[in-house]
């Protein structure tokens, strides 16, 4: 059989016969990787301004955009409590808005259910923008035009980021259904 | 990607009803969290416990990082220091030998000064930090300016606390949790402190802007006295920092004062200090409301 089709035991995922995708692995990768993206902005720098791309909420929009279906609708409550730990905006913040972010991108994809990764990227940015804006204004400090001129460099970063954020989404979703030895 | 046929039910009653609950439960979860906002707008400190846990949790990691981040930055320091060494090096002894004098100097003044202080009966006792510690991170995603150290209540930090690294200012304690305290940095928007000029007496507020600059506000309008360079020291009004610490360079003037940038930029610090509140009584009695105050 190997000899017409080298593929035909295996697909994507790896060698078919005697391996199987790990439960575990299906369901913690989604959950974990975005708990891990919102501590990620406490490591690198100790900055003046505000510099890195919310990561968690990136890596939300990622894995509802790159994988539809696979984060339930009501995700944005216990990863957003989880982010509002960390985030440093005001507590409840990050539970509203991945909520509605969730909810808009559903309504959105019942309109548009087929799209190319230019939409996604297009949808991403726009929904990126908005959160900044709104996380701006109910902050809990005074919002002035000097803090707003401060997000630019943010806002560019994230949408910029969202493609290689999409890669590396594909990537650990392929890790996250690998088939493993069994007995 | 297209989406998956999940969100077709179909005539299945048990796939309608999960669908179904999963509106509605991400709907009262965007409800809660907006009840949960408002909230915290209006008592900000009512989730501080819970945060400094999870602060407190994370902090053996951030502590971590942090040793890796000022160890990689040391080592690109001295290879940018062998980059032009020569030149460098000359420069140096100029600066050293001015530096000799100006020091010779400085006692001469320090002697002065000790003189007068006992003349009038002062006396100067060294502040000893609470904690000294880490600076392990910041929330460098959001709009507001906090930062993390590794020392909290059990190492006697308090909230209010003035926070000073080697070079000068960087904050101080809102929150403590047990083994990590937030802190909020001068460049917050809701930071206000009052400074002077180093080399007279004039006084002004310097508040956060949220871009990395401080604002100083001039207290006695008029002509602007300020100059481009200037330096900014404490001045220990209000009662939390101590008379006297680093602040902040002028970079901008402006109508009713200028633009200021941090002396101790938070990226270039490393170790902190946790001073002790410098007038406790003071600073109490400002945060006291009038009204309490009368009643009493």
């Amino acid at each position: 059989m190997e000899r017409i089709d080298p593929r035909a035991r295996s697909d994507a995922y790896g060698n078919r016969i005697n391996r199987s995708h790990s439960t575990f692995l299906a369901t913690v990768v989604p959950w974990g990787s975005i708990l891990l993206a919102s501590i990620l902005p406490l490591f690198p720098i100790a900055s003046a301004l505000p510099l890195l791309p919310p990561l968690g909420f990136l890596l939300l929009l990622g894995w509802r955009l790159v994988r539809p279906g696979l984060l339930p609708v009501w995700a944005g409550i216990p990863l957003g409590l989880f982010d509002d730990l960390f985030s440093g905006q005001p507590f409840g913040f990050a539970i509203m808005t991945w909520s509605l972010a969730l909810i808009g991108i559903e309504i959105l994809e019942g309109r548009l259910p087929w799209r190319a990764f230019w939409q996604d990227w297009f949808t991403a940015g726009i929904v990126v923008g908005v959160y900044l804006i709104v996380g701006w204004l109910l902050s809990g400090a005074t919002p002035n035009i000097h803090s707003l001129i401060a997000l630019v460099p943010q806002l560019v970063l994230s949408i910029l980021l969202f493609p290689i954020l999409s890669r590396i989404i594909a990537r650990l979703d392929r890790f996250r259904l690998h088939r493993w030895r069994t007995i | 990607m297209a989406p998956t046929g999940q969100r077709r039910s179909g005539y299945s009653r048990r796939a309608q009803y999960n669908l179904f609950t999963g509106y509605i439960i991400a709907g009262i979860g965007a409800l809660i969290g907006a009840v949960l906002l408002l909230l915290s707008f209006f008592q900000p400190h009512l989730f501080g416990g819970l945060r400094g846990a999870a602060t407190d949790g994370v902090s053996p990691a951030t502590e971590t990082s942090a040793t890796v981040r000022t160890g990689s930055k040391s080592i690109w320091d001295s290879i940018s220091g062998y980059y032009r060494a020569g030149s460098k090096n000359a420069e140096l002894k100029r600066e050293m030998e001015i530096a000799r004098i100006r020091l010779a100097e400085a006692q001469a003044v320090e002697q002065e000064n000790l003189r007068l202080k006992a003349l009038l009966g002062l006396r100067e006792e060294d502040v000893e930090p609470v904690a000294v510690t880490r600076l392990v991170g910041s929330t460098a995603s959001s709009t507001r300016r906090f930062a993390y150290v590794g020392a909290g209540s059990d190492q006697g930090v308090e909230v209010g606390m003035p926070i000073r690294s080697p070079r000068g200012v960087v904050g101080r304690v809102l929150e403590t949790g047990s083994e990590s305290a937030r802190i909020l940095l001068l460049t917050d928007t809701e930071s206000v402190l009052p400074v002077r000029r180093a080399r007279d007496e004039v006084v002004a507020f310097a508040e956060g802007r949220g871009d990395g600059l401080l604002r100083i506000r001039l207290i006695n309008l008029g002509i602007n006295p300020l100059e481009k360079g200037d330096l900014f020291v404490t001045s220990g009004a209000g009662g939390y920092y101590r008379p006297g610490a680093a602040v902040a360079i002028l970079v901008e003037k402006t109508d009713d004062g200028g633009l200021a940038r941090m002396v101790s930029d938070p990226a270039a610090t490393d170790f902190v200090s946790i001073d002790p509140i410098f007038e406790p009584e003071a600073a109490l009695a400002v945060d006291t409301p009038t009204e309490t105050e009368l009643s009493d």
